[in-house]
């Protein structure tokens, strides 16, 4: 179902077109992923898995996870999440291994077209966009790069009201912000930017780094610069509980990408796991978009988010089961139920405490870790830091990573809040300026700024675990692990 | 755990609790004009309350520190209650026998000058009705974020946190 109405939001549909699932048409509007259009006409399950038993459907929504795979068009293996629906599209479910066509003959390298800058941004989010605007105002030429079909990462979601300094954009809408980053780095003629990209590598040729980019699922593109600033951003987590892969479970940043950018209901009952902010804001965001909230799941003893998100979906209602878990999903191709059970004081279900409740979306909202695969790849040291999300890649005060030239911003660098990873950002981007003898001496000010603002935010006590975690991995910058 | 404060174990905050932490206005100056009364007891990052206040009544050492209102200094203008993202703030004014309580109402639909809401307590549970006095959209708040003054009985002033809006 779509929205029309809300209270803060207005959505702009594109011209109607008519897509074909297994067949059926299926309206659709331009500028909408193709998950998103099916689930606007009730389409949840998109592909089964390995054996072809299990029904899968969407889980993260921005391209990190394989559980929208689908057939289109007759390629296998799209990510329907973020593939914008075309006018005629044929659309099927996967199932399993999916076959490559015979006919399609892939790219070839020599083909691949280079587009060069001295820096290149991947990620398109608040850290990407901070990174690119200043490298580009130090002087920088930039190229930046995103896999989503729209700038902004997970800010074009983000409806709540932002934290933090007036200067630093507090009392400003995620939403609106991603507006205000778009503009300005569209503004820059030194800017480039390219969507529906993928970075799938990173190499080191003489003293340019080389990223490998796929644009729209097909064209090879060859990005080149002397520093790269990686600013993927993060993927949502999953636990484990019975059926925990039937459709209907979401990231919670999966029923945000569908409500709050494309406008379409997730479902119409809901059970929310994880009362950090994320679940909280996520509650929120449901009802003002007419949709039922259970209730929301915690296993701490304690809600871990501010307690002012939890205010406000208390006075709406919305019951929060501290010392609660989810116990299993149940319902045939898509959730059905939900049942849930208290924890005791060594996290074990309490038996004869179960409860269940009729809904058809349960919201994971279990914590982020950050997405490393391509510094990984790339060849950064990285390290397990327990306070910044998981595995991270090592880097300095100027967030450059162990290789030369490569500089991280934003939940890559470790699991935090939008308005750090700006701050993040504005220094690996003007760093990565000075750095390449680009920027003058005079914008280390603006560095040491920023630094300065990122101690104010961490210095209270939802910053402080944050700030131990980065303690640790300065301390571990040319050590082996 | 066993610090725990109760609050952050339920997701709300009793008045009592409150005022543990924060200083309730007085009898006189609740009566006197309009007071803006934050229910933010975490050390958040977080001072938009500050920076916007136009009397400087909101002291706030650091933007960790917990926001507290000098209720001399408070004109009553809302600003806060408009701008804080957290959406924590709240206006009180004692009007004879009735309080006035000015909230944020993100929700549709808004209601409008006149009406009569069922009025929701910290919990979401209604509470009675009460009279919406006035609306102010959110294209004329500073804050993108529409306020509502509501009529409440005197006795449900530090109750009525909510409203729900019924056609």
């Amino acid at each position: 179902m779509r929205l029309n109405e809300h209270p803060v939001l207005k959505f702009k549909r594109g011209r109607e077109v008519t897509i074909y699932f297994n067949g059926q048409p299926v309206k659709a509007y331009e500028g909408e992923p193709i998950a998103a259009a099916l689930h606007a006409a009730g389409i949840k399950v998109l592909n089964y898995s390995a054996n072809e038993k299990r029904p899968r459907g969407l889980f993260c929504a921005i391209g990190k996870c394989s559980s929208c795979l689908m057939i289109v068009n007759g390629i296998p293996n799209v990510r329907t999440c973020i593939t914008l629906v075309e006018d005629g599209m044929r659309i099927e479910p996967q199932r399993g291994k999916a076959k490559l066509p015979k006919e399609a003959k892939p790219p070839e390298f020599r083909d691949a077209k280079v587009v060069k800058a001295d820096i290149v941004v991947i990620g398109g989010g608040p850290a990407g966009l901070m990174a690119a605007i200043h490298a580009a105002d130090a002087g920088a030429s930039v190229v930046l790069l995103d896999e989503n079909p729209m700038l902004g990462g997970q800010l074009v979601k983000q409806t709540h009201k932002f934290f933090g300094k007036r200067e630093q954009f507090a009392g400003v809408r995620g939403v609106e912000i991603a507006k205000i980053l778009e503009k300005e780095v569209r503004k820059r003629d030194n800017i480039e930017v390219f969507l529906e990209t993928s970075a799938v590598g990173i190499f080191q040729e003489g003293d340019e780094k080389l990223v490998l980019g796929v644009r729209k699922n097909k064209e090879l593109i060859e990005f080149r610069g002397r520093a790269l600033i990686v600013a993927t951003g993060a993927m949502e987590k999953m636990i484990p509980f019975e059926n925990n892969d039937l459709p209907g479970i979401y990231g919670a940043g999966a029923i945000q990408t569908l409500m709050n950018t494309y406008g379409v209901k997730p479902g119409d009952r809901v059970l929310i796991v994880g009362a950090g902010n994320v679940g909280l804001i996520l509650a929120y965001q449901l009802v003002q978009a007419g949709v039922e909230v259970e209730a929301i799941v915690e296993a701490m003893p304690k809600v871990g988010g501010y307690f002012v998100h939890a205010a406000k979906v208390r006075r709406l209602g919305i019951p929060i089961l501290t010392r609660h878990t989810i116990l299993r999903a149940e319902g045939k191709e898509r959730v059905e139920r939900a049942v849930i059970a208290q924890l005791d004081e060594n996290w074990k279900p309490i038996p004869g405490t179960e409860k269940v409740f009729d809904v058809d979306v349960i919201a994971l909202a279990v914590g982020l870790r950050p997405s490393i695969e391509l510094l990984h790849q790339a060849g950064c040291q990285i390290r397990f830091v327990r306070e910044l999300g998981g595995h991270v890649a090592v880097r300095d005060e100027w967030m450059e990573t162990t290789v030369r030239g490569i500089f991280v911003a934003g939940d890559t660098a470790g699991i935090e809040e939008a308005t750090t990873a700006m701050l993040e950002g504005k220094i690996a981007g003007i760093a990565a300026a000075l750095r390449l003898g680009i920027a003058e001496e005079s914008w280390v000010k603006e560095i040491e700024r920023a630094q300065r603002d990122l101690e104010e935010f961490r210095s209270g006590p939802f910053g402080r675990h944050v700030a131990e975690g980065i303690r640790k991995l300065l301390a571990g910058v040319g050590e082996n692990v | 755990m066993s610090e725990v404060p109760p609050y952050l174990q339920r997701g709300y905050i009793t008045p009592e609790e409150l005022f543990e932490i924060i200083p309730k206005p007085s009898e006189e100056r609740l009566r006197a004009r309009p007071v803006a009364v934050p229910e933010c007891p975490q050390e958040i990052p977080c001072a938009p309350c500050r920076e916007i206040c136009p009397t400087s009544a909101i002291s706030m050492p650091t933007p960790n520190d917990i926001p507290v209102v000098d209720y001399e200094k408070c004109i009553g203008c809302s600003l806060c209650v408009q701008i804080c993202p957290g959406l924590a703030f709240f206006m009180v004014h004692y009007v004879g026998n009735k309080a006035r309580i000015t909230m944020p109402h993100e929700l549709l639909p808004l209601p409008e000058r006149g009406e009569e809401v069922v009025l929701l307590n910290r919990v979401g549970e209604p509470v009675g009705k009460g009279k919406v006095l006035t609306v102010v959209p959110r294209e004329k708040t500073k804050g993108d974020t529409p306020i509502i003054t509501v009529e409440v009985p005197i006795e449900l002033a530090w109750e009525v946190r909510a409203v729900k809006v019924e056609r």
